[in-house]
């Protein structure tokens, strides 16, 4: 037997949850999850990897959509998976499609922002996808397989 | 009778003209429906169904 480095998997969905703090990390009085949400963004907006909060900047508007998007339904708590001894992935994704009713959004959108309204609408990932525009119908964007390889967000050591 | 919800109003599908599509590719499976009325554009919905994102959040190196 020998010992191999690794940062632990454990630990990768502990980050999802809140459990280590290796900073200035804000007072949560709730052990219960917060609530994220979904915020359609027009095909000219420049959300990225820099992007740090909710904006309306850029957000889609039209009939029957809410500025900041619609609430993400998170009935499944992060997993993780060891793959190896130097391997594994954390995981999370939404437990359900995230669906905008009879919306009118004529102007196109490509990207939808999840981010944490509980925590002052702190950005959690930019998701793209094909442009889209809608006419008195419903957009439903359903999310991936919740695994190690497709979930919609992943920590993973290498 | 299938009513539509459309710019007009619900709408009796059998009125209208239905052109359906979808699109496929590595990232997404899209399938959209769109219903016209003379010549018009009165109804457009979009299924989008995300297939694997990149890793977000960074991926962490071992320290070998």
């Amino acid at each position: 037997m020998a010992n191999t480095a690794s940062l632990c998997t454990s630990f990768l969905a502990e980050l999802m949850t809140a459990t280590h703090n290796f900073g200035v990390a804000p007072i949560r009085a709730a052990t219960t999850a917060d609530t994220f949400k979904g915020a359609l963004y027009l095909a000219s907006a420049t959300y990225n990897a820099s992007t740090t909060a909710y904006s309306a900047t850029g957000e889609v508007s039209g009939t029957n959509y809410t500025a900041g998007g619609v609430t993400v339904t998170n009935a499944t708590v992060p997993a993780s998976t060891n793959t190896s001894a130097t391997a594994g992935t954390a995981y999370w994704t939404p437990s359900a499609s995230l669906t905008y009713t009879n919306v009118t959004l004529t102007t196109a959108f490509d990207t939808v922002l999840i981010y944490n309204s509980t925590q002052s609408n702190k950005a959690v990932g930019v998701f793209t996808f094909g442009s889209q525009t809608i006419t008195a119908g419903t957009f439903t964007l359903t999310m991936p397989s919740n695994t190690t390889s497709t979930a919609l967000v992943r920590l993973a050591t290498t | 009778m299938a009513l539509v919800y459309t710019t007009l109003g619900e709408v009796d599908e059998a009125l209208l003209e239905k052109k359906e599509g979808t699109f496929e590719d590595d990232n997404e499976l899209t399938t959209w429906v769109e219903y016209w009325k003379d010549g018009a554009l009165v109804h457009r919905s979009a299924h989008v169904t995300l297939k694997k994102m990149p890793p977000i959040g960074g991926e962490l190196q071992n320290f070998t």
